[in-house]
């Protein structure tokens, strides 16, 4: 029952998020804003975990590729599949929960305890659409973020593979244009598309309907954490099952 | 003027207010005054639409709030000033950000307009040179100052301050007291202040409301407090061994 009342107000909140906008010179501001704390503030993080991921996979392909008969090529192929499909998308939304989320459930926490949403309220703000609604377009630009994630993912299985002496550069070439799916960036891109809306209200409910202090404020970003962690994965699987079956 | 008929208020079956009736004039500055737990807060936040109260209504020059329609409640807030117990000042926000928020948000007004407006409240409350520095860099005294600043930038019709000294020394506690009372006369607006410090019931109670367990036990002005026999008042008012000394003194005629 518990779990219950939570979802009912999360769906609450978003309906309180998408009425009675703010005015719009502000929002514009606040949005810009957003885009730079939430998307330009997280490349550099993304671009170092995805080159690493990348040429990981790499690594453990080339080296469980005992078989003589098997193609070298296979090892870009499946290093592309792997960022393209799941890692990229997935790996780096869970850590985008811990980033971008602890931050959001922190800012708006710490706004809570120290009265200033209330100060927003007594304003005749909205405090849901002005603290909620940039976070969300901001975070629309999430899949440019996933984007290149994709490219320094492949690009880090390439710099694995070919200068670790795994693969020739042609080889991997070769194999990284192999029986391309289209769809497969399509499908990709959907799911970054959701994953971004989750990273952005999952953490801002935790963060909005906190109660108490400065404790809390730390026990509502790790419930965030949790929280976005355990639905991105749900839905993972979901959308998985929907779009690829 | 702002009239408070039968007002109740509770939370998880308990009743915090049971019943406040009482009036706040214009130009006067009216204190709310009580122990911990007496209610001062919950009440404040029904005056300010926070809360919804369960029964009795609030009128503002004649409105009932509960009557008004959502955008006729919104309008209102817009003539409504707050200052916060921790300032509530936006922490990624400077000094003059802060001040010209409201304006922003709610007029059409020119940035060369708004910025004139916001360093004129600035210049009222005496808060100079520190128009680009962010809330943490600044003193309490100097916070509590841009509160009131972001509070009448829009020339409210009513001020709200929840206990505005608290956490200042007795010597910036009195200046921004002062502060709050010549604002209220100067821009004719309601205010009414939630504290439980006596200094300031001594410095600007023009009307002085006092809360026990919910209930309204006694109102009247500063000069009354000091004379009442109500128990409850007296206990509250004596509590202090300096104001213990002064009723000694009081009764021995020195």
């Amino acid at each position: 029952m518990f779990y219950l009342d939570d979802i009912g107000r999360y769906f609450l909140m978003l309906k309180g998020v998408f009425s009675r906008m703010t005015k719009g010179s502000v929002l514009r501001n606040l949005i810009f804003k957003e885009i730079d704390d939430l998307i330009i503030g997280s490349l550099g993080i993304t671009v170092f975990l995805a080159f690493f991921i990348g040429g990981v996979v790499a690594i453990q392909t080339a080296l469980n590729l005992t078989n003589p008969i098997l193609p070298k090529k296979l090892i870009a192929f499946a290093s592309r599949q792997s960022v393209i499909l799941e890692f990229a998308p997935t790996f780096i939304s869970v850590i985008m929960a811990g980033k971008v989320g602890s931050f959001i459930t922190s800012s708006i926490g710490t706004m809570r305890v120290t009265e200033q949403i209330d100060a927003l309220e007594v304003m005749g703000i909205n405090s849901l659409n002005y603290l909620i609604f940039p976070k969300i377009v901001a975070m629309c630009m999430y899949p440019f973020v996933i984007a290149i994630a994709m490219f320094a993912g492949i690009l880090g299985a390439y710099v694995a593979g070919v200068y670790g002496g795994f693969v020739p550069s042609t080889d991997f070439l070769t194999g990284l244009r192999e029986e391309f799916i289209p769809y497969h960036l399509t499908y990709a891109f959907i799911k970054t598309f959701i994953f971004a809306f989750l990273l952005a209200t999952i953490p801002s409910f935790h963060g909005f309907y906190m109660k108490g202090g400065a404790l809390e404020v730390g026990k509502a970003s790790t419930s965030a954490f949790v929280w976005t962690t355990v639905v991105i994965i749900i839905s993972n699987y979901i959308l998985t099952q929907l779009l690829l079956s | 003027m702002i009239e408070v008929i039968d007002l109740h208020k509770g939370f998880n079956g308990e009743e915090i207010l049971k019943g406040i009736t009482t009036t706040f004039h214009r130009g006067k500055t009216n204190l709310i005054i009580g122990t911990s737990g007496s209610g001062k807060t919950v009440f404040l936040k029904c005056l300010l639409g926070l809360f919804t109260p369960e029964q009795g209504s609030i009128c503002y020059d004649g409105s009932v709030y509960s009557e008004l329609g959502e955008e006729e409640q919104r309008d209102l807030k817009e003539q409504m000033g707050m200052v916060f117990q921790g300032s509530a000042l936006f922490d990624s926000m400077t000094v003059e950000e802060n001040v010209m928020f409201p304006l922003q948000m709610f007029t059409k007004q020119k940035k060369s307009e708004m910025l004139d407006r916001v360093h004129t409240v600035l210049n009222r409350v005496n808060l100079e040179n520190a128009n680009d520095k962010l809330p943490s860099e600044i003193s309490g005294g100097m916070q509590k100052r841009v509160a009131i600043a972001r509070a009448i930038v829009t020339q409210p019709k009513y001020l709200f301050c929840d206990e505005p000294n608290s956490g200042l020394d007795p010597k910036t506690a009195i200046v921004i007291d002062n502060l709050i009372k010549e604002i209220t006369e100067e821009y004719d607006i309601i205010t009414v202040i939630n504290t439980h410090d006596m200094n300031s019931v001594m410095e600007i109670g023009e009307k002085i409301v006092f809360l026990k367990h919910g209930n309204l036990e006694w109102e009247g002005d500063k000069t009354q407090i000091f004379k009442t026999d109500n128990q409850a008042v007296t206990d509250f008012v004596y509590s202090s061994n300096l104001f213990k000394k002064v009723r000694e003194a009081q009764i021995k005629g020195i």
